[in-house]
């Protein structure tokens, strides 16, 4: 990553590569605001097409099924701001998650099991840092091994056997509400954790150090800061809140399975870029994240609503998550572009690459249709 | 990673000489020694590993993964990744999937044609993205990851491709032997071939590589950087596209899920074959024996009877070890070297 970092740094200051955004969402004033915005607005069109969506009860409980993305988000935001990523957090959930239950089921006390979870899971975040921070590993190619290997250690685990049965005071984690309200345990849970890691990112040296990282890594090393152990601690912090994430899904599910959360990583990522982090360091804010997560939460929940299938909604969620980065830089790239003239070549490729983009559609529609008919 | 540093760079590599050419050839017979070792140690534990009936199997396996490797590979030595080529072979091989049963009558080799161009046109949408719109291939390949897999929610209404809706000629285009060896394989060797003169004998493909080491010099050298750029991707799609009529073919079927979480082992069986994942390095030999490794691996795991349900962590921690060994011999060449 060292020399991705420099390269970055001299593609910025001699031909940018990926424009700086800040000039054009300063206009915004800030990116969180798009996002409220943007909130206000899927709550707006939510309301009229269904009038369960303002239902203090529905909303209070599609909210814990965000939470243990949430969870993972918190230290995936000071991952990515410091330029780094993890991709092996939803397979680390898994494996702890499996752990707590493969011991509950020989008969180990709860809360014993649940504890040897959670160590677990930081003992997983403490070798991906290991082999980021001392062995100098790329983070991509590392969380990918462990991606693998932690998954793969859940299936060792339970195999095709399922951890159930898991007593009343375990599963209030993932079921409980906070007693006299409506809010469940694990959205007050992520509430506290989120204004927690919010003040260490916004208010410490440590949270000052994540940005420093992530806009220079060599400058920060050589401004005295111990950037190694600084890796190390987040990337074992990342496992920690996996494997709490782990724990509060397993008992929101009342059973554990090792695919538990699979695919869940994705999610999280999503969340944090559309947050407003840039994925190659240096910025974002914890609000954003989120805010963010809020967003994806509202609209899944609405869309859910209006009986769109998960997968079909991941079309939507993935095209915002696109739209939010290439928007303010095609707007950047047009307004950079008035004062050039339009050339009749660009113009015909343009209208050739469009034609071949609705020949595609249309294909997709016509060939689609005998499916529908039940062909 | 100071040794791969974009700034030692592949000119050299052209006259043959340099730290980085000595250190790209003794990376492949590191992954060399290592795959040695792993077959003679499954040999000894399991004699039947060593068989040209069961390498056949092997190589039968590997020929998807390393042809989405190759261009997955291309897309990394440009500094990229692609994420996305999961799902656009779940996309492409459901719709060929669909399009083939209902005319059974299509010659195989349109088929091809269509996965190859119905890839063509999922992955220079992408292409678009990062280079014109100027998003991090990173975020905009996860982003086309979850819509290709939702298009293909969309697309089939939940609904898969049975054998037997497949006509046989269709299900044989991979597994049919009419030269000796699977189609599949000969079409993953032929790839191969292309792939590596494409990178090392065409102009084109040398400015792959100048783009991936060092973007400003390259610009400055008057490549079109986006153009290259874009290129990659549009090839991450079209070899996705055959490799999805491959899939649909080998498996005899097409469901949502075809493929699903396969973006991963390409970008293992590259690194694993040590492509750099910071740009600019990376060899077709090296990505193949890559594949070979994983390949190995899954086969000799069954062999030597270990749990399928521990399988998968084997995997994982071979390849950590790979990476891990791969970059301490780098560390110790850089030593004496120095």
């Amino acid at each position: 990553m060292k020399a991705q970092a420099v390269t970055d740094l001299k593609s910025t200051t001699l031909i940018s590569e990926y424009p700086p955004r800040r000039s054009f969402l300063s206009k915004f004033q800030r990116w969180e605001w798009m996002l409220v915005g943007l909130i206000l607005l899927d709550v707006f069109i939510n309301t009229r097409l269904s009038p369960f969506f303002l239902d203090a009860r529905n909303l209070a409980r599609t909210s814990s099924d965000f939470m243990e993305i949430g969870l993972m988000m918190l230290p995936m935001v000071f991952i990515i701001i410091t330029g780094n990523i993890d991709l092996s957090v939803a397979s680390n959930m898994g494996m702890s998650a499996s752990f707590t239950g493969l011991l509950h089921n020989l008969g180990v006390n709860i809360w014993v099991a649940a504890l040897a979870g959670v160590l677990l899971g930081t003992l997983g975040g403490f070798l991906n840092g290991y082999l980021v921070a001392r062995v100098k590993l790329p983070a991509l190619v590392v969380t990918l091994g462990t991606y693998a290997f932690f998954r793969g250690i859940a299936y060792g685990f339970l195999g095709d056997q399922a951890a159930r049965g898991y007593p009343k005071e375990f599963t209030y984690f993932g079921q409980g509400k906070v007693f006299g309200t409506l809010v469940p345990f694990s959205v007050a849970l992520f509430i506290v954790m989120a204004i927690v890691f919010g003040l260490v990112l916004h208010r410490t040296t440590f949270g000052r150090y994540l940005y420093s990282i992530g806009n220079n890594e060599n400058a920060t090393l050589y401004s005295g800061v111990p950037v190694a152990r600084i890796k190390f601690v987040i990337y074992t912090l990342s496992g920690f809140m996996a494997a709490l994430a782990g724990l509060i899904l397993a008992a929101r599910f009342g059973s554990t399975r090792p695919d538990i959360g699979t695919g869940l990583e994705l999610s999280v990522i999503t969340a944090v870029v559309l947050g407003g982090v840039d994925i190659n360091g240096g910025k974002g804010t914890m609000l954003g994240a989120a805010l963010s997560l809020l967003l994806i939460g509202l609209m899944r929940f609405g869309m859910g609503l209006l009986n769109i299938q998960g997968q079909v909604q991941g079309i939507v969620i993935g095209l915002l998550l696109i739209l939010s980065i290439l928007l303010p830089g095609v707007a950047q790239q047009i307004s950079s572009l008035r004062n050039i003239r339009v050339q009749g070549q660009s113009i015909l490729i343009s209208v050739g690459v469009l034609a071949v983009f609705i020949a595609f559609l249309l294909f997709f529609f016509w060939s689609r249709a005998p499916v529908i008919a039940g062909g | 990673m100071t040794v791969q540093n974009p700034s030692a760079v592949q000119s050299s590599s052209v006259s043959q000489n340099g730290l980085l050419w000595t250190l790209v050839r003794f990376r492949e017979a590191g992954i060399s020694i290592f795959i040695l070792i792993l077959v003679v140690a499954v040999t000894l534990r399991a004699p039947s590993f060593l068989t040209i009936d069961n390498f056949k199997e092997i190589f039968l396996n590997i020929s998807i993964l390393a042809i989405v490797a190759l261009a997955q590979t291309m897309v990394i030595i440009t500094h990229g990744i692609d994420l996305s080529v999961s799902s656009m072979i779940g996309l492409v091989a459901m719709m060929v999937g669909f399009i083939v049963k209902q005319n059974p009558e299509m010659p195989v080799l349109f088929t091809v044609v269509l996965g190859m161009a119905l890839g063509t046109v999922l992955g220079s949408f992408n292409g678009l993205i990062i280079t014109y719109g100027r998003v991090p291939p990173i975020i905009a390949t996860l982003g086309t990851l979850s819509v290709y897999r939702g298009l293909v929610f969309y697309y089939s209404q939940g609904t898969w491709i049975n054998s037997f809706e497949l006509p046989k000629n269709f299900k044989l285009l991979s597994k049919g032997t009419p030269l000796g060896l699977p189609n599949m394989v000969i079409i993953a060797i032929v790839v191969a071939v292309v792939v590596y003169y494409f990178l090392n004998y065409t102009r084109t493909g040398r400015d792959i590589f100048a783009v991936g080491s060092n973007p400003d010099a390259a610009q400055f050298a008057g490549i079109r950087k986006q153009r290259i750029t874009f290129l990659v991707y549009l090839i991450s799609g079209l070899l996705s596209g055959l490799a999805a009529v491959l899939w649909a073919s080998r498996f005899e079927s097409a469901q949502t899920n075809t493929a699903l979480g396969f973006e991963l082992q390409t970008v293992a069986a590259s690194v694993v074959g040590g492509v750099s994942i910071s740009g600019g390095v990376g060899t077709v030999p090296g990505v193949l024996l890559g594949a070979l490794l994983l390949g190995i691996i899954q086969n000799s795991l069954t062999l030597i009877r270990i749990s399928p349900f521990w399988q998968l962590a084997a995997q994982g921690l071979l390849i950590l070890i790979a990476v891990i060994s791969d970059k301490w011999i780098l560390s110790r060449v850089e030593r004496t070297k120095a």
